[in-house]
C-alpha cells in the first residue's frame, strides 16, 4: 500500500512544481508585456498627436520634424522613464518596509517619509534659490534623504514604544500630515516665480524632467536595487521573525540598519524628483504576491520593480491625457487606484484572521 | 568536559544588567534530551534565549563542541544549533515546504536558490515529521500541532548538532504532543542530537528526559535524572503548589482534598476505590479510605483526597489494629461504599468491614 501511494504522490508533486514556475513565467511575461504596451501608449498621446511610423523614426533614427523630435525625445521619453523608474523604486521601497514592520500597510507615503522628504527637499529648494544658487539634482536627492531618515527616525522611536500595527501607521500618518502643513506653509509664504514649479512638485508629477535627471535618477535607484536585490536571502529569513533569522545566521543589527537605508534612499530618490506619491509602496507590492502567489523575496523584489513601473506609467498616462490639457497630480490617481486595493486587502485580511 | 557537547561555566543570564539566574552549569550530551522545568516567569525562556545568542550573556560561557559560542560566527553556529520557539509567528504566503527550505539558509549560496541536495533534504526534514502531505500548504492555515512539526523539521533540515526548544507542546493537544515528543525522541536517537527545551508538562518532562533542570526562586534549584526529581515532595515545593497535590507514581495532579470529619467510608483496592474518590472529592464530602496496603494503586489517591486513610504495609495481611481503628471509623460515618469485589487473604480484614457495614445498614451499592 505504502508503495503504490508513494508513486501516486510523486507526479502529483512535480506537476505542482511545473505548475508553479509556470505561474511565475507567466507573471513576469505579463508584467513585461504590459510594460512595453504602456510604454508605446504613453509616447502616442499627448497633446500633439503622432503616428506610431513617426515615433518609431525619432525613436529608432533619432529623425525627423524639429518640434515632433523635442516632444518625444525630450518631454515624453523622459517622463516614461521617470514613471518606470521611480514608480519601481516606490513599490520596492514599500516591499522593504512592509518586511521592516512585519506589517502590510506600511509603505513610504503611510509612514511619513516621503512627507518627510518633500518638506526637507522645499526648505533646501527656497533655502538655496533665494541665495540665487541654483539647485542640482545630488542636492536635491541629499535633501530628501536627510528628511527621509528624519521621519524613519520618529517611526522607529514610536515603533519600539507601541507594539500594534495599527498605531504605526497612525503615527506615521500624523507625520506626514504635519511635514506636507509645514511644506504648503514655505511654499505659500515664499513668493518667488521659480517656486511656482515646486507647487507642482509637492502634489506629485512626473512631469518638467530632462535627461540630466533620468541619468542620476537612474543610477541612485538601479545601485540600490542591486543591493536589495542581494538582501533577498536575509529577507526571506525574516519573514519568519527576528528570532529564527538570527538563527540562521543573519546579523539582525547590520539587516536591520541596510533595510532601513536602502528603502529610505528609494523613497528619498522618488520623491526629490517627482514628489510624494500615494499608496504605490502599498498597493503594488500586495498585487504582486497575489499575483505570483508567493511572498519569496527574489521573485518578488523584481516582480514588485516591473508592477510599480507598470502602474505608474498607467496613473501618469491617465493624469496627462483625461482631462487635457490640464494634468490631474499623480498621487491622485494613484490613490483612486491604489487606496481600493489597500482597502480590499485590509477587510480581507480582517476575515482571514477570524478564521 | 569533552564527553559533553553542551555545556556552560558559571553562566549568568537576565535581562539589561541585572542577572536573574546565576551559576548554571549545564552538561548535555549528544543523544540526550535536557528538559528545563519550573514555574511560570522562572527564567527558563531566558536561559534558553541566552544559549541560543539571543540574549547577550551576563556572565560565564557556553560551549558548543568544546568551542566558546561566542566565538563561533554566526554562519558556522547556524549549522550547528537550530531553534524552534514558541512565539507564533505571522507568515504571508509561505508554503509548509517553503519554511521548512529556510532551514536550509547556511548551506545555500548568497541569493539562497535551493540546489538539488537541498530539495532532498527538504523532503527529507518533511517525511520525518511526516508532514509529506502538507508541505504544498500555507503555513499560516495550517493547525497548532501541524505548525510546530514543521518548525521541527524546519530545525531538522538546519542539520544541526543540537537543537534548543521553547515550550514545544504549548497549544497542542495531548496526540499531538505525543507524537511530536515521540518524533523527538526518535530524532535524537537516529541523528544522535543534543537536545535542551522547556516543557510545561510534568507527565512528559518524566518520561522523555534523559536529564532535568528545576529553575526555581532564580536559581537552578536540581539537576539530575527524572528519578531524582519527580518526587511529590520536591515538585510541590517547586512550583509552591498550594491546593491539591502532585502524585508521583502517575505523574499526575490531584485536586485538594476535602478535610473534615469523614462522613463515607470506602472500603477500596487493586484500583476500584479510585473513580470513588475522585466523585467524593468533587462533591465535597470528606471520606475515609481503608483498608488500603501500601503498594495498592489506590492507595496515593487516597493518601491526595481522603480526609482519613487506614494503612497496612505491603504483603501483609491487615492486622487487627488497623481493623479495629477502621471499624470505629466506619461506625461513625454516614455510609459505606464498598467498590471492591474480590476479597483474598490478604484483605480479608476489608471482608469484615463489608459484613460490618452490612449489620449496621451503613452500605450502599
Amino acid at each position: 500500500m505504502r508503495e503504490t501511494e508513494n508513486e501516486k504522490g510523486k507526479p502529483h508533486k512535480t506537476s505542482y512544481e511545473k505548475k508553479k514556475y509556470f505561474r511565475y513565467g507567466m507573471s513576469f511575461l505579463i508584467l513585461f508585456l504590459l510594460l512595453a504596451a504602456l510604454f508605446f501608449w504613453n509616447l502616442n498621446s499627448g497633446s500633439v498627436s503622432l503616428t506610431s511610423g513617426e515615433i518609431f523614426q525619432i525613436l529608432l533614427r533619432k529623425r525627423g520634424e524639429e518640434t515632433a523630435l523635442h516632444i518625444v525625445w525630450d518631454i515624453r521619453f523622459p517622463r516614461i522613464l521617470a514613471a518606470m523608474v521611480l514608480g519601481g523604486a516606490l513599490s520596492v521601497s514599500g516591499f522593504l518596509l512592509q518586511t521592516f514592520f512585519g506589517n502590510p500597510i506600511a509603505g513610504p507615503f503611510v509612514l511619513g517619509i516621503s512627507s518627510g522628504a518633500k518638506l526637507m527637499v522645499s526648505l533646501v529648494m527656497i533655502g538655496l534659490l533665494q541665495k540665487g544658487i541654483a539647485v542640482s539634482s545630488g542636492i536635491m536627492i541629499l535633501a530628501a534623504f536627510g528628511g527621509a531618515m528624519i521621519s524613519m527616525g520618529f517611526v522607529l522611536a514610536v515603533s519600539n514604544r507601541v507594539r500594534q500595527m495599527s498605531m504605526l501607521v497612525i503615527c506615521g500618518v500624523m507625520i506626514g500630515y504635519i511635514c506636507s502643513a509645514i511644506t504648503d506653509f514655505v511654499i505659500t509664504f515664499a513668493d518667488d516665480s521659480n517656486i511656482v514649479n515646486l507647487h507642482n512638485w509637492s502634489l506629485g508629477s512626473f512631469s518638467g524632467l530632462n535627461w540630466e535627471n533620468v541619468q542620476i535618477f537612474s543610477l541612485v535607484v538601479f545601485v540600490t536595487l542591486l543591493f536589495v536585490f542581494f538582501l533577498s536571502k536575509p529577507i526571506s529569513a525574516y519573514q519568519l521573525g527576528e528570532a529564527y533569522a538570527q538563527n540562521m545566521g543573519v546579523n539582525i543589527r547590520f539587516f536591520r540598519v541596510a533595510l532601513i537605508l536602502l528603502s529610505s534612499i528609494l523613497s528619498a530618490c522618488v520623491t526629490a524628483f517627482a514628489g510624494p506619491i500615494s499608496f504605490v509602496g502599498i498597493a503594488v507590492p500586495h498585487l504582486i504576491k497575489s499575483l505570483l502567489r508567493t511572498a519569496k523575496p527574489i521573485l518578488v523584489i523584481p516582480a514588485c520593480f516591473l508592477g510599480g513601473a507598470v502602474f505608474c506609467l498607467f496613473c501618469d498616462l491617465i493624469a496627462r491625457t483625461v482631462f487635457a490639457p490640464t494634468e490631474l497630480s499623480i498621487s491622485s490617481v494613484t490613490a483612486v487606484f491604489g487606496a481600493p486595493v489597500v482597502i480590499y486587502m485590509m477587510v480581507h485580511r480582517q476575515r482571514k484572521g477570524l478564521q | 568536559m569533552k564527553e559533553y557537547y553542551v555545556y556552560t561555566e558559571d553562566l549568568a543570564v537576565g535581562y539589561g544588567k541585572e542577572p536573574l539566574i546565576q551559576n548554571i552549569e549545564i552538561r548535555l550530551r549528544q543523544g540526550e534530551i535536557l528538559t528545563l522545568i519550573g514555574p511560570n516567569g522562572a527564567g527558563k525562556s531566558t536561559i534558553l534565549k541566552s544559549m541560543t545568542r539571543q540574549l547577550a550573556l551576563l556572565g560565564g560561557t557556553v560551549y558548543l563542541d568544546g568551542i566558546d559560542m561566542t566565538s563561533i560566527m554566526d554562519k558556522e553556529l547556524a549549522k550547528k544549533l537550530a531553534v524552534v520557539m514558541t512565539e507564533r509567528m505571522r507568515t504571508e504566503l509561505m508554503t509548509c515546504e517553503d519554511v521548512v527550505a529556510t532551514g536550509r539558509y547556511p548551506y545555500t549560496g548568497r541569493l539562497g536558490i535551493l540546489g538539488k541536495e537541498d530539495r532532498e533534504k527538504v523532503q527529507e526534514a518533511l517525511k520525518l515529521v511526516h508532514a509529506e502531505e502538507l508541505s504544498e500548504c500555507d503555513f499560516a492555515q495550517i493547525s497548532d500541532g501541524q505548525r510546530q512539526r514543521i518548525l521541527l523539521a524546519r530545525a531538522i533540515c538546519q542539520e544541526p548538532e543540537a537543537i534548543v526548544l521553547d515550550e514545544p507542546t504549548s497549544f497542542l493537544d495531548i496526540r499531538h504532543k505525543l507524537e511530536l515528543l515521540t518524533i523527538l525522541k526518535q530524532m535524537v536517537q537516529e541523528k544522535k542530537l543534543a537536545v535542551m527545551m522547556s516543557l510545561h508538562e510534568l507527565d512528559l518532562a518524566q518520561k522523555i528526559s534523559d536529564q532535568v533542570i528545576c529553575v526555581h526562586g532564580n536559581v537552578i534549584e536540581k539537576y539530575g535524572r527524572p528519578e531524582e526529581i519527580f518526587t511529590s515532595a520536591y515538585i510541590e515545593a517547586l512550583y509552591g503548589m498550594t491546593k491539591g497535590s502532585y502524585n508521583a507514581e502517575f505523574g499526575c495532579l490531584e485536586m485538594e482534598r476535602t478535610e473534615g470529619r469523614p462522613r463515607v467510608f470506602v472500603i477500596g483496592g487493586g484500583g476500584s476505590g479510585i473513580p470513588i474518590y475522585r466523585q467524593l472529592q468533587r462533591e465535597g464530602i470528606p471520606f475515609a479510605a481503608g483498608v488500603l496496603h501500601e503498594n495498592d494503586v489506590d492507595y496515593p489517591v487516597a493518601k491526595a483526597l481522603a480526609s482519613q486513610v487506614f494503612v497496612q504495609k505491603a504483603f501483609e495481611p491487615i492486622g487487627e489494629q488497623v481493623l479495629g481503628q477502621a471499624k470505629l471509623c466506619l461506625k461513625a460515618c454516614e455510609k459505606t461504599l464498598c467498590p471492591l469485589k474480590l476479597f483474598g487473604s490478604m484483605n480479608e480484614g476489608n471482608l469484615q468491614l463489608q459484613r460490618l457495614a452490612r449489620q449496621e445498614g451503613l452500605l450502599h451499592s
